[in-house]
């Protein structure tokens, strides 16, 4: 297993600080299993002809091949937003740093580094002897360059945030790199762990032009051979590499866009790696030729969806009634009907087990008489008898508002629609296609509830308190 | 018919520009995909993206930097991450597309054809009841479910054939032989189910074509001269019959770079239609603005052609 370890690394990690403030107040959540299944088929891996279990010393060869949904957009990292692009990004290229399989930050292209006590200052030691895929060797410069690439206007990069707080980055000699920032940031260190690009093949053009969008040229565990647009993308192992050469000689990500051939050709062994959604994983891999060919492995996703409230409508003004919408759903239900029982409930945007996470914060257990409660104490009561509360007059109604194309979205909301009938409010739900529905509802503010796709980079539902948006950036 | 190709200008120029208005009418913008999925993109970045494709100048003024470009052949160059120029990415799917096209096509035909001309001739038959029965059911059966069907059938199943792709991973290293064999295995079922969907519609007007052709006092002169029912039916009828097929052929020309999306995303084919689709997604408008005038030039080409060759084909339409 060690030897996968170069490849689960991310070049640009994900911190959802926007997120945190949504979902602690944004309350239902569900984290969601999901099931990744891998393995190669037996008789194929090992060297050729023998099959000793007892040897325990992994061999060189074979090959990798995994099935991709999209085809990469721009090999060169800074410039894509896609994530096939920047998985194969993340096998030719290393950062100064990137995270472990705990999600610990240790080195990649950086030995070591220096913190001054203040914070504000990071040396970080390269390594010595890195070479570039064409041979030439790997210094401080490349990594100078690369912040210098990333923070110039006439880059269109979507990363050049975290690199503008730096005030001064310079190379004391051709292994050393320190940079200094104005003031202490948090995630100073990690932004380091961006693909550091080759300086001699790139400075003096313009990056949006280069052939290593097409042909990218880095320092990673594998080498860049072919690139078949909306057909394959083919590494070969880098013989060279700093941490060594990698057991698997090669990696082929194919590009299938349909989920269902993608089944199929694991199927056929066309593929050796895939996610697997919860019906495959407990209906259609429980067979004798998949306990045969491959292993199943499951662990918990970075991924959650939640019920997001319009803090501007009044209607959720009131704490109470987004207590009693939280008690009013049962999270088991959404996990058993959607998830067939492979998730949790989540408390919040971390995953039990990272040390983010937080698993004392307050719980909502499924009870909806303590959500009929609350929701009396707000002054909503079913008087004319119809089933749906109502409050002088008016009935309680609202819409959930999601994007079009997600199944675990639009079946969520179609739960939390039931469950709060139960409880006596009226959900519409309205699903919509993405342009539309960031742009004329989301952006715009137009809309009661929705269940949206994570990332999204606005503080959309409107959530402000001034002590808390300080405490935010103190954390910093 | 030089002022017919003269008319054909303007008639392009309408084109381009309803395709260009409804275009950037549609919401969301080509930035969006960059900057709205990704909470470190700063407002400033938007701009800076915006004046890079020229997004923040006036509707017309784009439209007539479009149209300059255009008329030195530029398609310009794509909005996607990959900033590749457009008749690079259309140039390198359409090879698969069109042939694709032109194979199915051909199968069509050479199916179309006697089907409809056998079930014709013996109207009413068993045979025209089974194959209208058969084609019908082609045009109606959904093709993506019937490609998944094939699929588990011929490719996991029985393990005959391929199930996406276009090629083998191991393709270089096959002699030039075995290569194209592994071409043709990829090729046949995307061929036969496209096929399959076609065949209806052109076997069922040439059954008409036929039948009609029959009932006609030239066919009746010929069997009164005695001539044998074979020289009658497929020298004389099936030869007039064919005539509006030609029209057909005309008007499938602009047909032939396009592709189903469904269909392509099934199969794994990089073509056109994924292209199209994808460009539009992600508001790439020099993509799409590319496909549709290449569209637009084919569709006018293509009427002019079967204009044309009708007219050579049939001498009772001929202008004196």
């Amino acid at each position: 297993m060690k030897k996968r370890q170069g490849l689960i690394k991310s070049t640009i990690p994900i911190r959802p600080l926007a997120m945190k403030r949504i979902s602690e107040l944004a309350i239902i959540a569900a984290v969601f299993a999901l099931i990744l299944v891998w393995g190669c088929a037996e008789k194929e891996s090992g060297p050729a002809g023998q099959d000793s279990p007892a040897s325990t010393r992994p061999a060189y060869g074979d090959i990798m091949v995994e099935g991709s949904i999209g085809d990469a957009s721009n090999l060169i990292p800074m410039l894509s937003t896609d994530s096939t692009s920047h998985s194969i990004g993340a096998l030719c290229y290393n950062g100064l740093v990137k995270y472990d399989k705990d999600i610990r930050i240790i080195g990649d292209l950086a030995e070591s580094w220096d913190v001054t006590p203040d914070g504000l200052i990071i040396t970080f030691h390269l390594r010595k002897g890195v070479k570039w895929h064409d041979g030439h060797p790997f210094t401080a410069d490349d990594a100078l360059y690369t912040y210098k690439v990333t923070i110039d206007p006439k880059t269109p990069t979507a990363y050049s945030g975290d690199f503008l707080k730096v005030k001064k980055a310079e190379v004391v000699d051709p292994h050393t790199f320190r940079v200094t920032y104005d003031k202490p940031f948090a995630p100073a260190l990690m932004s380091w762990g961006a693909a550091i690009m080759p300086k001699h093949l790139l400075e003096g053009k313009d990056i949006t032009k280069s052939p290593l969008a097409r042909h990218p040229v880095g320092t990673g565990p594998y080498i860049f051979r072919e690139w078949g647009t909306g057909q394959k993308i083919v590494l070969v192992s880098n013989p060279e590499y700093f941490e060594g050469r990698p057991y698997i000689d090669g990696f082929i990500l194919r590009i299938i866009p349909d989920m269902a051939t993608m089944f199929l050709e694991l199927r056929a062994k066309g593929i050796d790696m895939m996610n697997l959604t919860p019906l495959q994983y407990t209906r259609q891999t429980e067979n004798p030729f998949f306990k045969k060919n491959f292993n199943k492995y499951r662990y918990l996703s970075f991924a959650y969806t939640y019920l997001g409230y319009n803090l501007r409508n009044p209607l959720f003004a009131d704490r109470r009634i987004r207590q009693a919408i939280s008690y009013a759903i049962n999270k088991d239900a959404i996990i058993e009907g959607i998830l067939l029982g492979y998730g949790k409930p989540a408390t919040g945007p971390y995953k039990p087990g990272t040390w983010a996470h937080n698993p004392d914060v307050k719980k909502y257990p499924y009870d909806p008489q303590q959500a009929r409660t609350l929701l009396a104490d707000a002054g909503w009561r079913d008087t004319d008898g119809d089933g749906i509360l109502d409050r002088s007059g008016q009935p309680f109604t609202f819409e959930i508002v999601t994007n079009q194309g997600n199944e675990i979205r639009a079946k969520t909301a179609e739960i939390i629609q039931k469950q709060l009938a139960e409880v006596g409010m009226q959900v519409k739900i309205r699903t919509l296609e993405w342009a539309a529905f960031v742009n004329e509802f989301i952006n715009k503010g137009r809309f009661d509830a929705t269940i949206p796709p994570l990332g999204i980079n606005y503080n959309f539902i409107k959530w402000y308190v001034p002590q808390e948006e300080q405490r935010l950036v103190m954390t910093r | 018919m030089l002022r017919r190709m003269i008319f054909m200008i303007p008639l392009l120029f309408g084109i381009t520009i309803i395709c260009f208005s409804v275009m950037h009418l549609a919401p969301g913008s080509p930035t969006d995909l960059q900057t709205q999925m990704n909470p470190r993109a700063s407002a400033e970045l938007r701009e800076r993206l915006r004046a890079m494709y020229d997004l923040d100048k006036p509707l017309h003024i784009q439209y007539a930097l479009w149209v300059r470009k255009l008329a030195v052949l530029d398609l310009g160059t794509s909005f996607s991450p990959d900033r590749r120029k457009v008749s690079d990415k259309i140039l390198e799917r359409l090879p698969v597309t069109v042939s694709l096209n032109i194979l199915s096509m051909i199968l069509i035909l050479s199916l179309a054809i006697p089907i409809g001309v056998l079930s014709a001739v013996h109207q009413g038959s068993l045979f025209d009841k089974l194959t209208g029965v058969f084609v019908f059911i082609g045009f109606a059966i959904p093709t993506f479910w019937l490609a998944l069907l094939f699929m588990i059938l011929f490719g996991v199943n029985l393990d005959w054939l391929p199930i996406s792709g276009l090629r083998s991973l191991n393709y270089e290293y096959m002699p030039p032989l075995v290569a194209f064999v592994d071409l043709i295995k990829h090729l046949i079922l995307p061929v036969t189910l496209a096929a399959f969907g076609g065949l209806a519609g052109l076997s069922r007007y040439m059954r008409s074509n036929m039948l009609e052709v029959i009932r006609q006092d030239y066919i009746v002169t010929a069997r009164a001269n005695g001539l044998s029912e074979r020289t009658v039916i497929y020298k004389h009828a099936l030869r007039n019959a064919l005539l509006p097929v030609i029209t057909l052929l005309g008007l499938s020309v602009p047909g032939l770079i396009g592709g189903s999306v469904i269909f392509e995303t099934i199969f794994g084919i990089p073509g056109m239609g994924q292209l199209f689709y994808m460009s539009v997604m992600s508001r790439d408008y020099p993509v799409v603005m590319g496909i549709l005038v290449i569209g637009a030039v084919l569709t006018l080409l293509g009427n002019l052609l079967a204009d044309v060759s009708y007219a050579l084909a049939d001498p009772r339409i001929r202008i004196s």
